[in-house]
């Protein structure tokens, strides 16, 4: 029985070897020095762009908020998906119940490398395998705004996750296979500005790629694909193809596309739909430079068919 | 007897067939109210020239169109199965879809009662009436592929 105690021996050793090898792998890693040098004294007046282009308020407000209500980030929105319910928190200048205590170090890590204060890991329905894109210079921007936004007392209730989901430490093998601070479109170089500045728009802070690109089974969306559309992670609705591509926007102009961020009316006389309703009316805030620059992008990313299956018409 | 069955039977689908699809009518419906508000829309951007009489037509227009939408003739149970982005909180939820739709036509009634007499006027109107469009089309519609 000698070749069973080995086997049995070899299986310990190459289990362990795995759970040390896992353990050390998933472990939360912060932002450099370098980066964090990068951070410098932060605008509050450019961070409102940034705070629109992040749309945070989609998410962090209070679900059907209007108005200046959608400045108080007290959370509580349910987003259900299939790996679960999550509640974005509180993100209100609270020091107990928000982020009022958060140093911009801290926001810097939780938006570039998705890592609490704490040392944890965020889960990924916070985007910051997009925003992990941005400038250090723009989050600090961002973390002055946000300090100009009044304190809203109350925790939101927390994530509710069916195992293995539940597990956090396991998000750090997920950060290794999708969290990168690389563009996913490939530039010439020299290719012209707004279509450089509106890829930094759309990959980084405004987090297009989140909803409008398919996932695979791990939940990375797949780049092969990039905004191709796809089926909506909540409710049984499908998110809309966003290139050029066969169901996508081919026959949308430059301008048409601004003028829906601007407006929220497309060009064949419809109306923005769905979460887009509030994204629009975040991009309606943007400068019409910035809509140019996210259309030019649109108008310039590799076409592709629709990310999501054809509709199965109903029998009846 | 069995002819009679046959005669009930012949007569019903005669009666289905007589009202048309709800699904088609709310559709076509729509189709109109997006042309004018896109027509509108052109004006308030100064793609297309102001004419107060001609923004007016139009305006009143969108009121007869608003005014043609009886929910519960055009989303009578069943009619979320089929050819349609209609959303399930449509019958979830009736009042407020109901509420949406009538806070949209008091918008466009307010905006004929105020015939706007230039470009700026008629901009704030379409402004409210678009954030209509999407505050329905937010909860109510679902995108399918």
């Amino acid at each position: 029985m000698a070749w069973l105690k080995k086997l049995v021996g070899a299986a310990l050793i190459l289990g362990s070897v795995g759970a040390v090898g896992g353990w050390l792998l998933s472990a939360p890693v912060k932002l450099d020095a370098t980066a964090l040098a990068q951070l410098g004294p932060g605008d509050a007046t450019k961070g409102k762009r940034i705070f629109y282009a992040g749309g945070c308020t989609s998410c962090h407000a209070k679900p059907g908020s209007q108005g200046d209500a959608r400045l108080q980030l007290v959370g509580g929105l349910q987003l259900k998906t299939p790996f679960g319910t999550f509640v974005p928190p509180n993100i209100s200048q609270d020091p107990k119940d928000g982020i009022g205590a958060w140093s911009v170090e801290d926001l810097a890590n939780a938006m570039l490398k998705g890592v609490s204060p704490s040392g944890e890991h965020f889960y990924p329905a916070f985007p910051y395998a997009s925003y992990a894109r941005m400038k250090p210079s723009d989050v600090a921007d961002l973390y002055a705004f946000l300090k100009t936004l009044p304190a809203v007392a109350g925790k939101a209730p927390g994530n509710s996750l069916a195992f293995p989901f539940n597990v956090r430490r396991g998000i750090g093998l997920w950060k290794r296979l999708y969290l990168s601070d690389q563009p996913v479109v490939a530039l010439a170089d020299g290719a012209p500005d707004p279509v450089a500045s509106g890829r930094y728009l759309v990959e980084g802070p405004g987090h297009c790629g989140e909803c409008h690109t398919p996932r695979n089974f791990a939940g990375g969306t797949k780049k092969g694909e990039w905004l191709a559309g796809a089926v909506a992670a909540e409710g049984s609705g499908i998110v809309p193809n966003i290139t050029s591509g066969k169901g996508g926007l081919a026959d949308w102009s430059e301008a048409d596309i601004a003028n829906y961020l601007e407006t929220g009316f497309t060009p064949n006389f419809d109306s923005v739909g769905g979460a887009m309703v509030d994204v629009q009316r975040n991009m309606a805030e943007l400068t019409a430079g910035d809509r140019a620059a996210i259309a030019a992008y649109l108008k310039a990313v590799p076409p592709h068919p629709n990310g999501y299956p054809a509709r199965k018409q109903a029998a009846n | 007897m069995r002819k009679l069955v046959i005669a009930i039977s012949m007569l019903a689908f005669a009666g289905s067939a007589a009202f048309a699809d709800p699904i088609i009518d709310r559709q076509a419906l729509m189709k109109e109210r997006g042309k004018i508000v896109g027509g509108l829309a052109k004006v308030a951007k100064g793609e297309d020239s102001f004419d107060a009489t001609a923004v007016l037509t139009q305006l009143q227009a969108l009121q007869v169109n608003a005014e043609k939408f009886d929910v519960d003739a055009l989303f009578p149970k069943g009619s979320d199965a089929g050819d349609t982005t209609a959303g399930p909180k449509i019958w979830e939820d009736t009042a407020g879809f109901k509420a949406a739709e009538d806070k949209y036509l008091a918008n466009v009634k307010a905006a004929v009662a105020a015939a706007p007499a230039d470009v700026d006027a008629l901009k704030a109107q379409v402004g409210a009436i678009g954030s209509d469009c999407g505050a329905c089309h937010q909860g109510y519609r679902i995108k399918k592929g």
